[in-house]
């Protein structure tokens, strides 16, 4: 009985890991890594309990909480900070990690044939699905010991090993839960997309239940993975419930799991594949509108994550005074002028950010076009009656839009969080023009991807190190103190610092008119070379 | 009028010459066969007839019209379907039917219906769930709903059940009833020789022969199964006799076409008992071009596609 359902999991336990031998290294010191050197860099930053204490009191209101979650604000030491700021997040990560690796080795498996022939063999019912859970759980157990005592052998004041224990604990039995989820919703999903977007789903769910928990009444949390995870109250009570609560729940997923596995076909779920539309909309009808439907849920997803991001920017906007007197380093970032208030010289930096970031889903639009060139799929289109020109028209249109909704979304929320947080309020016109100013930059940057993909197609991705360029350049370029036409390389470096500076009319026409030319010298390539596939 | 004609149409990939001086003609209402092995060059010679890549050298016309220049124009009027079928997998194949059609300017509605029920074609899955098969069945419904007048096929039918290949080749007749055109890439050919009015044969980027199969069989050996009361002599000195299989009073051969009536009158001496003559098949042709036989080795080779 035992062997028809576990029959060989020990040799597949090593066959997953071979599979998996540069993966989890990577996935594991990438984790580890990022979470050491963040306690040394906030002692940098905050060498003093002061300072730390300033530190708190920003951190200290529901916008905050709601995006980190509480903490004991009281003693904020490094190690709390250290939890409070990193530990949520790293435990995202780690249940990303899970979605995505538990996936590929169950139902991704399943799905592509691999685990059929595995079962033609003489193999356990339930081997894979075991060796597959085997693996992770190690692997997680691995996680928490080398975070903990990694942790612990910084030797940062505040940060002791019975927290730096818990914190390794907290994210290995995230890991482990999200482990079970995954395998559950294996089980359940007919197709890798779905198991992968089911487990996000929860994902997503637990993050915002725990926000809303957080802010209003902290036994919602309870029923959330990753509230369970800021409940533990790392260096500070150290509370090892939630660990335990996670463990258990992660059992019941696990044995759930196995019995679903034993009673359904292979190849089969449990939930019923829904038919798909039989024809097109009236919407899918032209290259604009294929192009919106490939790229909606992408679209979306970075709309909502610069809606986040300006609000996070926005809610620190309360206590702007009290964050700057605390920090030299970030004093020395702000063009220090008389006559202006504390936001309005703060905006122009939080814009140019923005407006990077905000340039990368614009970016990442119009790249498609070469992408599914390059999965031979733009020769359906071009096989048909559309000019080359006229697509390309099409994905500059969108790529366009796109980086005008991104960069007004960001701008938005920051608005909207920031009205809410500063004492006198705050004015739209003053944020919304300080944003909007830098989209002539983020459509140079369309031009110029543009061109690439008229002329040189294979290097579409040298876009992405100029994007980077301008955000060391321009961002840190005031820590250091580069020299001026270093920033100026950078077509967000000649955007007037609006409000601090005039609204400068001739370089914005400018740069639109240049543009204007490298995506009309892209079309020109375009409508002149090979198509590649 | 010549619906297609490519006159010494050459095409370079960097230093690589991947077709070199092709001259195809195809006449209207007519199906031609574009046969040769992989990487002979006819994908290449597909994708410049569309315009998706650029001819380094020679003429391609349309309908009369630049197939590069007036790409657009031309594509109003032709229904395509490549080898390799790639989809967007988050689409249904009904969505891709009907985003084919718009993007050409409109389909035959009852047809694409109809059609997907010949070719069994669920149209509410998604693209990711389709086998090769399928994938060209969406494909080939999208081409044979438009109402156009060239069809370019590009081994349309790698991926399909008999039943469906005869469902195919049924489609193809219907077209030819309409009087349009078709070019047919493939190296199925059993489907060539039941389908095609005349046949090209490419090989290293040149087309090799061209005609009507007659005419190609003319130029090649006919098979002959003899069994004779008394035992053949002196076959193997006959001239243009090839192959010869058996003993004495049953045997097996090929002749060549104009040495026929001499071998006929020869064997007829022995008394003839039972005779059997069949044409050459196109595999016969296609094996005798690429043995090599006679045709010395060109400075090109294939691509991969």
């Amino acid at each position: 009985m035992i062997s028809i359902l576990y029959n060989k999991t020990g040799r597949l336990t090593r066959f997953i890991l071979r599979r998996d031998r540069l993966r989890l290294p990577i996935w594991i010191l990438g984790i580890a890594f990022f979470t050491f050197i963040i306690p040394g860099a906030f002692l940098e930053l905050y060498p003093s309990q002061q300072e730390r204490d300033i530190m708190a009191g920003t951190m200290k209101n529901p916008a905050m909480i709601a995006i980190a979650g509480p903490a004991d604000f009281d003693h904020y030491t490094i190690g709390v900070m250290t939890a409070h700021q990193m530990l949520i997040f790293t435990a995202i990560v780690v249940g990303l990690m899970s979605i995505l690796l538990v996936t590929r080795h169950t139902r991704a498996d399943e799905e592509d044939g691999r685990i059929e022939l595995i079962r033609s063999l003489p193999v356990g019912r339930l081997s894979t699905l075991n060796a597959t859970i085997m693996v992770y759980v190690i692997t997680y157990i691995l996680l928490a010991l080398i975070v903990g005592l990694g942790l612990f052998t910084l030797d940062i004041e505040g940060m002791d090993l019975e927290g730096s224990m818990l914190y390794g604990a907290v994210l290995g039995s995230t890991g482990v839960f999200f482990t079970g989820l995954t395998a559950l919703f294996a089980q359940v999903s007919q197709s890798s997309r779905g198991t992968i977007g089911l487990s996000i789903s929860v994902l997503i769910i637990a993050y915002i239940l725990r926000a809303v928990g957080d802010v209003s009444n902290e036994k919602i949390s309870w029923f959330s993975p990753l509230g369970l995870v800021t409940q533990t109250e790392v260096y500070s009570s150290n509370n090892w419930w939630p660990v335990l609560a996670l463990c258990v729940a992660s059992i019941l997923l696990i044995v759930a799991a196995y019995y679903l596995n034993t009673i359904r076909d292979m190849g089969e779920g449990f939930l019923p594949s829904r038919p798909g539309r039989k024809h097109a909309s009236i919407f899918l009808q032209s290259p604009i509108g294929l192009i919106l439907r490939l790229q909606r849920t992408g679209l979306i997803s970075w709309a909502l994550g610069m809606f986040v991001m300006g609000v996070s920017y926005g809610s620190i906007l309360g206590d702007l005074e009290a964050f700057f007197d605390g920090s030299q380093e970030l004093q020395k970032m702000l063009v220090t002028e008389e006559g202006y208030s504390l936001i309005e010289q703060f905006l122009p930096m939080l814009m140019m950010v923005m407006a990077i970031l905000a340039a990368i889903p614009a970016i990442m639009s119009i790249n498609k076009l070469y992408g599914e060139e390059k999965k031979q799929r733009i020769e359906h289109v071009l096989g048909r009656a559309v000019s080359r020109t006229s697509l390309m028209r099409s994905y500059l249109v969108i790529a366009s839009i796109n980086g005008c909704v991104m960069l007004s979304l960001a701008a938005v929320g920051l608005w909207l969080a920031g009205s809410l947080v500063v004492t006198d309020g705050l004015e739209f016109s003053l944020v919304y023009g300080a944003a909007i100013t830098y989209f002539p930059a983020t459509l140079v940057m369309i031009g110029l991807a543009t061109a690439l993909i008229g002329w040189l197609p294979k290097k579409t991705s040298v876009i992405w190190i100029y994007i980077s360029y301008s955000f060391f350049v321009l961002y840190l370029g005031k820590l250091f103190q580069f020299p001026e036409w270093v920033g100026k390389l950078s077509p967000f470096g000649f955007i007037p610092q609006v409000p601090m500076e005039e609204m400068d009319w001739l370089t914005t026409i400018l740069l639109i008119v240049m543009a204007v030319i490298f995506s009309i010298i892209g079309m020109m390539g375009y409508s002149r070379r090979d198509i590649q596939g | 009028m010549a619906v297609i004609e490519t006159m010494n149409l050459t095409k370079k990939f960097g230093g690589f010459t991947a077709l070199s001086g092709v001259n195809l003609k195809l006449n209207e209402g007519e199906i031609y066969g574009f046969i040769g092995p992989n990487g002979a060059g006819k994908s290449t010679t597909i994708r410049i007839l569309l315009g998706i890549l650029k001819a380094t050298e020679g003429s391609v016309k349309i309908f009369g019209k630049d197939a590069w220049t007036e790409a657009v124009e031309v594509h109003k009027r032709i229904a395509y379907v490549p080898g390799d079928v790639n989809l967007w997998p988050n689409l249904t194949g009904g969505e891709v039917i009907d985003l084919f059609g718009s993007l050409r300017g409109g389909i035959d509605n009852r047809k694409r219906d109809e059609l997907m029920k010949r070719f069994e074609l669920d149209p509410s899955k998604k693209c990711r769930t389709y086998s090769k098969g399928n994938r060209q069945k969406v494909a080939l419904v999208a081409a044979f709903s438009a109402n156009a007048e060239l069809y370019i096929l590009d081994e349309p039918t790698s991926g399909l059940d008999p039943l469906m290949e005869q469902v195919f080749q049924e489609c193809i007749r219907e077209v030819k009833d309409a009087g349009k055109s078709v070019l047919l890439s493939s190296h199925i050919l059993s489907e060539v020789e039941k389908l095609c009015d005349r046949v090209g044969i490419i090989r290293q980027g040149k087309i090799i022969e061209t005609g009507t199969l007659n005419e190609l069989r003319h130029l090649t050996r006919t098979n002959l199964v003899v069994e004779t009361k008394k035992p053949i002599t002196n076959l193997l000195s006959l001239p243009g006799v090839h192959e010869i299989e058996g003993n004495g009073h049953a045997a097996s051969f090929q002749v060549d076409s104009e040495q026929l009536d001499s071998v006929v009158k020869h064997i007829s001496q022995f008394g003839v008992v039972k005779l059997e003559s069949a044409p050459p098949t196109l595999e016969d042709l296609f094996m005798q071009h690429y043995e090599g036989a006679g045709i010395p080795e060109v400075e090109v080779g294939g691509i991969s596609e």
